[in-house]
C-alpha cells in the first residue's frame, strides 16, 4: 500500500504571534517551526499501518520553499520512508489542494492523510478540497481509521458526537488528536535522525495552481483589560457582575 | 447576484448558528446589492423555516427527502441550487457539516473560500474579509480575487442580528447522489450541549486532580445550562473525552461566557478560547498566568468555590 501524508509547517505553538513589514507578513525571526500538531498524528497512524502491512509505503509532501526542509527531514527521522516538496510558496488553502491533487494525479496513493486543520491559517480546507478535486471521499476531522484490504472504516466527528462510515479506497483523511494518541507519538531517535539524512527529499516543481486570495495585513487581538478580582468568600458579587455588567447570565 | 446560505437543522429544528449564518447573508447581501437565499434539506417544518424570518430571509429553498446527509451531499445539493439561481457567494456556518461542504462546493463551483470569516466585508471591490487566523493569535485581512466565494464563518463572531420580514418557501427536489461514503451509524450526545455552539462553557483543568471530582463541574454546567470543555492534559489522561478537549490543538471556541477551573493558561489554551466574550478564572494560584487574560478572577479552591458559586446562580435562577 501507498500512503502520503501531507505535512504544513507551522509556529510552534508556544509562539508569541506578531507581524512585520506594516503588519503584512509573520515576524518569523527566531520563531520555531514544527510540524502541523493534526499532522504527526497523521503520521503516526500512517506508520502504525505501515508496521502492520509490510511492504507499505510512506512519502510525506509539503508544499513549501527550501526552508521547510528541516521539518521535513524531521517526518523522515519520525520514520517516513521518503519526502516530496513542492517548490512554491503556500499562500491559498486551494493553491495547496490544487498541488498536492496535481502530484497524486501523476503518482496515485491508496490512502492520503493530511490534518484536520493548519494551525496557523486555521483553513481547514485542504482535505476536503483536496477529495473533491481526485473525486474521491473524504472524512475530516477523523479520529478512527481501519483498512481492511482495499475498505477502509472510519470514525468521523460530527457536531456532538461521531459517525462510523466505511468507504473504498482511495480516500482521504484529515487526521487529528484520536487518529492515535498522544502517547503514541514519536520522539526522532538518534539513529532516526541520522537516516532522515540520505532518505529521499524529492523536489518538483509546482504546476502553477492559481491562488485565490491574500492576505492585505495582519492584526492582533486588543490586549483585555485587567481582570477584575472577586473574593473567594463573596461568589454572589461574581455572579452580580455576569449578570449585570458582563450581561452573560 | 445572489447569496446562497445553508442553513443546519438538528432533527428539524434550525440551529442557532444556522441563524447567525443566515443573519451574516442578509448582511452580506444588503453589503453587495444582492439577495439572500437560504437552502434547508431534508425533514423541516413550514413554521420551523418561517423562524429566518426573524433574521431577515425573505426566501427559502427547501429541498425534500435525504434521511441521510453527509457534507459530500451537501455540497452536491447546494452546488446544483446554486447553478439554477446564479449564486455567486455561499454562506457556511463553522460546523462540521459546513467545514466539509464549504470546500467541495469551491471546487465545484471554481470559487475561492475564506473560513474562519468574523465580519462582513468592509469593502466589496475587491471583497476584503477579517478572519481568524494562528489560532486566535491572530486576524488576518483577506482580499479576495474570485467572482464567486464560499465564506465559512467563525461561530458566534458575527451573532444572530432581528429583522423581521416575511418568508417565501419553494419546496424544490435535488439528487445530491454521492454515495461514495457509507454510512454505518451516529452516536451523538442528544442531551449535553454542544461544545462548537455553546454559548456557555465551563471548563476544567488539571487542577481538579481526578476525574471522579467532575460531578460539581457538570453540576455548574447544568445549572447554567453550559457545556464542558477541559484543557489538553485532562483529555490526554483520559480524565474526560477527547471531544472536550480546548485549545491551539483541540477545539477553537468563542462562547460568550468561558469559566476556566484549575486551568493555568499556557498559551496553546488561551489560543483556543481567548476569543470568548467573557472570561472567568478560578485558580488557587493568584500568579496563574491565565488572570492575565480573564475578565473576573476568584483566588480560591475550586472545591470550595465551586459549589458555591453553583449555589449563587441556583438562587438568582429560582
Ligand atoms: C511565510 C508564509 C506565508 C504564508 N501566507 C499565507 C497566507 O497569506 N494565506 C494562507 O492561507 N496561507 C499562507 N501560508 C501557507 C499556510 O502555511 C498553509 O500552507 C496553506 O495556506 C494552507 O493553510 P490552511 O490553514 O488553510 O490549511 P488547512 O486546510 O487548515 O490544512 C489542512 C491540512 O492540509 C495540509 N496542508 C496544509 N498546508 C500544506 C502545505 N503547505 N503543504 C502540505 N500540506 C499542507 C496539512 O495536512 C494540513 O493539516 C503561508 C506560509 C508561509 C510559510
Ligand atoms: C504542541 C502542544 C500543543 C498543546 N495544545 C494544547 C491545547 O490545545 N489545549 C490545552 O489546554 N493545552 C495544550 N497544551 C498543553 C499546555 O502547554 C499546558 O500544559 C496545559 O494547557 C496545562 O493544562 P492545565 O492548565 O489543566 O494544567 P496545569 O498547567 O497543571 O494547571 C493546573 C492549574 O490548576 C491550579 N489548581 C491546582 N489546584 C487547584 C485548586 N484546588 N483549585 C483551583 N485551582 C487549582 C493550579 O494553580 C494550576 O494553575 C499543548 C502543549 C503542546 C506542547
Amino acid at each position: 500500500m501507498k500512503i502520503l501524508v501531507c505535512i504544513s509547517s507551522v509556529p510552534d505553538t508556544t509562539t508569541k504571534i506578531s507581524f512585520t513589514n506594516n503588519n503584512t507578513a509573520l515576524q518569523s525571526n527566531g520563531v520555531q517551526f514544527i510540524i502541523n500538531p493534526n499532522d504527526e498524528f497523521g503520521l503516526t497512524k500512517a506508520l502504525h499501518i505501515k508496521e502492520a502491512n509490510p511492504g507499505t509505503n510512506v512519502t510525506v509532501l509539503h508544499v513549501g520553499p527550501n526552508s521547510s526542509d528541516p521539518v521535513i527531514r524531521k517526518a523522515l527521522a519520525i520514520g517516513a520512508d521518503d519526502a516530496v516538496r513542492i517548490n512554491v510558496e503556500a499562500i491559498d488553502p486551494l493553491q495547496v489542494a490544487g498541488e498536492i491533487a496535481h502530484y497524486v494525479k501523476a503518482n496515485p496513493y491508496d490512502l492520503i492523510i493530511t490534518g484536520k486543520e493548519s494551525i496557523d491559517y486555521n483553513g481547514a480546507i485542504v482535505a476536503h478540497a483536496l477529495g473533491e478535486m481526485l473525486g474521491i471521499p473524504s472524512v475530516s476531522p477523523c479520529i478512527g481509521l481501519s483498512i481492511n484490504g482495499s475498505e477502509a472504516s472510519l470514525t468521523g466527528v460530527v457536531d456532538g458526537g461521531k459517525e462510523e462510515l466505511t468507504a473504498s479506497l482511495p480516500i482521504v483523511v484529515g487526521g487529528q488528536k484520536g487518529l492515535v494518541e498522544e502517547k503514541d507519538l514519536r520522539i526522532p531517535n538518534m539513529r532516526g535522525i541520522m537516516q532522515a539524512r540520505t532518505k529521499p527529499l524529492n523536489v518538483v516543481e509546482a504546476s502553477g495552481s492559481k491562488e485565490a486570495q491574500k492576505v492585505v495585513n495582519y492584526d492582533t487581538p486588543a490586549p483585555k483589560a485587567a481582570c477584575k478580582i472577586v473574593d473567594a468568600n463573596n461568589v454572589d458579587e461574581l455572579v452580580r457582575l455576569l449578570q449585570n455588567e458582563a450581561k452573560v447570565i | 447576484m445572489s447569496v446562497l446560505v445553508y442553513i443546519e437543522h438538528t432533527n428539524g429544528i434550525i440551529k442557532k448558528n444556522a441563524l447567525e449564518a443566515a443573519s451574516y447573508a442578509v448582511a452580506y447581501a444588503e453589503k453587495t446589492n444582492g439577495s439572500a437565499l437560504g437552502v434547508t434539506i431534508g425533514n423541516v417544518s413550514e413554521s420551523e423555516i418561517k423562524k429566518l424570518g426573524n433574521v431577515g430571509l425573505e426566501k427559502v429553498f427547501n429541498v425534500g427527502g435525504h434521511d441521510y446527509l453527509n457534507h459530500q451531499k451537501v455540497a452536491a445539493i447546494m452546488a446544483d441550487v446554486a447553478q439554477k439561481n446564479n449564486s455567486t457567494t455561499y454562506i457556511f456556518s463553522g460546523s462540521s457539516e459546513g467545514k466539509g461542504a464549504g470546500p467541495r462546493l469551491a471546487v465545484k463551483m471554481g470559487a475561492g473560500i475564506v473560513s474562519e470569516v468574523i465580519e462582513v466585508p468592509s469593502s466589496t471591490s475587491p471583497i476584503t474579509l477579517v478572519k481568524k487566523a494562528f489560532s486566535g493569535k491572530g486576524y488576518a485581512n483577506i482580499q479576495l480575487n474570485h467572482e464567486k466565494n464560499v465564506i465559512v464563518l467563525s461561530t458566534n463572531a458575527f451573532g444572530v442580528h432581528e429583522k423581521s420580514v416575511d418568508v417565501h418557501i419553494e419546496n424544490i427536489s435535488s439528487e445530491g447522489n454521492d454515495t461514495s461514503l457509507t454510512h454505518q451509524s451516529f452516536d451523538r450526545d442528544t442531551k449535553g450541549i454542544s461544545l462548537p455552539d455553546a454559548e456557555l462553557v465551563v471548563s476544567a483543568g488539571r487542577g481538579l486532580k481526578g476525574a471522579e471530582n467532575w460531578g460539581m463541574i457538570e453540576e455548574l454546567a447544568e445549572t447554567l445550562g453550559a457545556a464542558t470543555a477541559c484543557s489538553k492534559p485532562v483529555s490526554d489522561i483520559g480524565w474526560r473525552g477527547h471531544h472536550e478537549h480546548v485549545g491551539q490543538t483541540g477545539i477553537a471556541i468563542s462562547p460568550n461566557l468561558y469559566i476556566a477551573i484549575g486551568i493555568s493558561g499556557a498559551i496553546q489554551h488561551l489560543a483556543g478560547v481567548s476569543s470568548s466574550k467573557t472570561i472567568v478564572v478560578i485558580n488557587i494560584d493568584p500568579e496563574a498566568p491565565f488572570f492575565k487574560a480573564a475578565d473576573y478572577g476568584i483566588i480560591g479552591d475550586a472545591f470550595e468555590v465551586v459549589p458555591k458559586l453553583n449555589a449563587a446562580i441556583k438562587a438568582i435562577k429560582g
